[in-house]
């Protein structure tokens, strides 16, 4: 019971974020509530007894990404955003589609699940685990994401350098 | 006790709103924050099925999807740096052409 009170708090506040997201005009705010539905959705996480993700979601989502998302916002001093023809359009396409797709989907779920319930803290993802998974089954996964992040880091730094500091280093290089 | 349906409703809310947002808002930065919450709609459910199948592995595809997400922010935010430096706006209406 406890359980199901926890879950329908903290999931009305994460839909609240995410429809503050959509409602807010400047990217700060949108950024901000966004930081609420991570946070919301780490203590989802802890619910359902998967401790290491909701730690992750805090420490990599809320933390780093969000920080990096803020960061960009005020360095590019992003300010209301602007009306055009085209959001127009979208508006009036976009929300009957959320309606329509989230009542779809709301109804589909319900009607033609079971009520097996999520027992709570049944399977406990301690990082140890975890961490054995990681480094044993999806070990290859792993080091391939590891690739990833490396191009990553360097597609940003290039991406992100000033034209003119890049064609420099290339005649120096 | 919740419901298995109850987090996946959840999640499927949660991917809707980042549909949305992907579409009507204008603001690139916006854009790309509705992309992170369909991510998170995402992770929500495969953590749900992982709890409900006992099946550990879901909680480690998580963690990869959230490496993912973090590199392409990475990558992202610097795209955007660099249409905002040639373009000088954030509007994705005024970024039409390919070439100045």
């Amino acid at each position: 019971m406890l359980h199901l009170v926890l879950f329908l708090i903290f999931g009305a506040i994460c839909i609240a974020g995410a429809v503050n997201l959509l409602v807010q005009r400047h990217p700060i705010n949108s950024a901000l509530s966004l930081i609420v539905v991570m946070g919301s959705l780490a203590v989802e996480y802890l619910l359902l007894g998967a401790e290491f993700v909701a730690a992750v979601q805090v420490i990599i989502y809320a933390g780093a990404i969000m920080v990096l998302f803020v960061f960009v916002i005020m360095l590019l001093n992003a300010g209301e955003e602007e009306l055009t023809s085209g959001s127009r359009i979208a508006l009036l396409l976009g929300i009957p589609g959320m309606l329509v797709s989230s009542v779809l989907v709301a109804w589909v779920l319900l009607a033609h699940s079971g009520t097996e319930a999520v027992p709570a803290g049944a399977l406990p993802g301690p990082p140890k685990i975890i961490g054995w998974l990681l480094f044993h089954d999806f070990l290859l996964p792993f080091e391939v994401t590891s690739v990833l992040i490396l191009i990553a880091i360097m597609g940003a730094v290039v991406l992100a350098s000033p034209a003119e500091s890049v064609q420099q280093s290339k005649k120096e290089g | 006790m919740v419901p298995l349906s109850y987090y996946l409703v959840l999640s499927g809310i949660l991917f809707a709103c980042g549909v949305t947002g992907f579409l009507i808002r204008r603001n690139i930065i916006t854009i790309f924050m509705s992309i992170e919450l369909m991510l998170n709609g995402v992770n929500l459910s495969f953590v749900a099925f992982a709890a409900h199948w006992h099946a550990l592995s879901g909680q480690v595809f998580v963690f990869f999807v959230m490496v993912v997400a973090a590199a392409e922010a990475a990558v992202g935010l610097a795209i955007i740096i660099a249409v905002y430096r040639t373009r000088e706006t954030l509007n994705v209406d005024r970024v039409n052409l390919l070439k100045l």
